[in-house]
């Protein structure tokens, strides 16, 4: 009996969170007479609205640049934290814990101090409506330095000290000998990096005005709040669709990686 | 020999230079910058002008400003005891012996992971006043429509609301973990003590997830302060600024008219009461425990 309300609370409670989501995709797929319809399936599927929102915004190329952004952001952190965890949790010189501390401290800082600054050096650098002031300020996170050389101090020293025996330079050290045995690490710091680069949208807001090198949430946003979509509810829908799409695959793929990484960080978008 | 000794002296510096640089360009001089900043007037084109304490001065008396802290708390003091009892709530059936666990942990997981774009786009059609979801709701059971985003009294709480949808499921999965690791023959001793359920609740679970709860209330904290996307697509910060947040202002008088030295000014003085605020919340959880 008890068992029973708890079934019910969670089943009423799955409702609650998945329900938004399934109308969302069954509103973008209806006529645009039976969009306000918010309880039952559309009579028929049209992808009137998906036509209609290709012809108004460039979200393919949006998709594209955040494709490019996310990746690039990823990659530079894992090979970025990867190099300089090594050199703080592996090798001995001087000035190695001021830096750590330096990383903690910057972890602390709220990002409200440094957003208007930053903006001027992209506007100083000439890098407004380019790539780079999208992606460079990202390259290197505190974050992920500390996670990899948390990971890294796990590793045995033998391990190290037989590839060097080897013959191994430092940099085949980290991505030959540490990296294979890193996978969880990787995997975590790659999952946070590339859900909060593909997500973010204020600094996309700040720093690119040229349509075409827009990212996918801040082409999205615009469109919601400018009045490009007519206020036709099933196109803006079916660019909200567009935007979650690609991370709600990835998610039904790796739900597992996903929930642990976010769990293990308490990172959220 | 000596060539390869200075080489291995230099090599830790090279690896860790890809950060130095960084922090200096991204973190330090901004920080530096933004100090000399808040002494300035400055539209990026023409010429800095130095204003003393005029941007300080200012700050005290803009009702805006004002206004966005009054917000924030009311987000925070929405948001944070119902993220803990809504997170505590279900994490607490998880932890029975239920069946179909992964689906329902993958349900609740969903919002987390998708767009605050998204979901922003959709919670403001689940809160329109005459044709939303939960309007509709409430007059097919004889109740009255509530003004979600219209009411200045309710727009507010209607985006905490929101944001607790969108952020639970991370949280859910954060107490079920601490639920796991209070021992089981804690809760035996208690029940042949005599303890009820709600004993039980208060004085055993309650502590041992007690640093859980610490990390809900600070990270809640600085999502309250760094809410932007949520009140730029809903409402603007209408109605009646009554959802402005501290990141939209800083928006605003950055981008929108350009006043660079005012909301630097802004900017660093919401950073210091985030710390103090983080401060304060972590010296009186902690004496708590």
């Amino acid at each position: 009996m008890k068992k029973l309300l708890f079934y019910f609370c969670l089943t009423i409670s799955a409702l609650i969170f998945l329900y938004p989501f399934l109308w969302m995709i069954s509103a973008s797929l209806a006529p645009e007479s039976e969009i306000g319809n918010l309880f039952a399936l559309p009579s028929s599927f049209s992808l009137h609205s998906y036509l209609s929102m290709f012809n108004k915004i460039p979200i393919g190329r949006a998709f594209v640049n955040s494709m490019i952004v996310a990746s690039s952001i990823t990659f530079g952190v894992l090979l970025t934290g990867s190099i300089v965890g090594y050199a703080l949790s592996r090798l001995q010189f001087k000035g190695r814990d001021l830096i750590f501390y330096i990383i903690i401290f910057t972890m602390t800082l709220p990002f409200q101090i440094t957003l208007i600054p930053q903006y001027i050096i992209m506007v100083k650098f000439g890098w407004v409506d380019t790539y780079l002031a999208l992606i460079a300020p990202y390259m290197i996170n505190a974050l992920s330095i500390i996670m990899f050389r948390q990971y890294f101090k796990t590793i045995p020293q033998d391990l190290i000290d037989a590839a060097r025996i080897d013959g191994c330079g430092d940099f085949r050290i980290v991505f030959r000998i540490l990296w294979p045995n890193s996978i969880p690490a990787i995997v975590t710091i790659g999952i946070i990096t590339f859900m909060a680069s593909w997500n973010e949208v204020l600094w996309p807001l700040i720093v690119i005005r040229d349509e075409s090198l827009m990212t996918m949430p801040q082409l999205v946003t615009l469109f919601a709040v400018g009045g490009r979509a007519e206020s036709q509810l099933g196109v803006k829908l079916a660019a909200a669709v567009m935007l979650a799409l690609p991370i709600i695959i990835v998610y039904l793929f790796f739900q597992k990686y996903f929930i642990q990484s976010m769990t293990s960080t308490g990172i959220k978008d | 020999m000596k060539n390869r000794r200075v080489k291995n002296k230099l090599l830790p510096y090279i690896f860790v230079s890809p950060y130095i640089l960084h922090f200096l360009l991204f973190v330090a001089f901004p920080v530096l910058f933004s100090i000399i900043l808040t002494f300035h007037k400055w539209n990026i084109i023409s010429p800095m002008e130095f204003t003393g304490l005029n941007n300080y001065v200012r700050l005290f008396k803009d009702t805006i400003f004002l206004k966005s802290i009054s917000n924030t708390l009311i987000f925070l003091v929405i948001h944070i005891p119902l993220q803990i009892i809504v997170a505590l709530f279900i994490a607490e059936i998880l932890n029975q012996n239920i069946k179909f666990k992964g689906f329902y942990r993958s349900a609740f997981f969903l919002p987390v992971i998708v767009s605050g774009v998204v979901v922003t786009m959709l919670w403001q059609q689940l809160y329109g006043f005459d044709s939303g979801l939960l309007n509709r709701l409430l007059t097919s059971v004889g109740l009255p429509k509530i003004g979600w985003l219209i009411d200045p009294a309710m727009a507010m709480p209607s985006i905490a609301i929101m944001a607790t949808w969108k952020n639970v499921g991370l949280y859910i999965i954060l107490f079920l973990v601490g639920l796991q690791t209070v021992p089981r023959h804690y809760y035996e001793a208690a029940e042949l003590e005599g303890a009820n359920h709600w004993q039980k609740f208060f004085k055993i679970t309650l502590p041992m997830i007690n640093p859980t709860i610490f990390m809900v209330v600070i990270l809640s904290t600085i999502g309250g302060f760094s809410l932007f996307i949520e009140p730029y697509i809903m409402t603007g910060g209408g109605p009646l600024n009554s959802t402005i947040s501290a990141v939209l202002y800083i928006y605003k008088q950055g981008f929108f008219y350009y006043h660079m030295g005012y909301a630097t000014t802004l900017g660093l003085f919401f950073a210091m009461l985030i710390l103090l605020v983080v401060v304060t919340q972590k010296k009186f959880l902690e004496k708590g425990e």
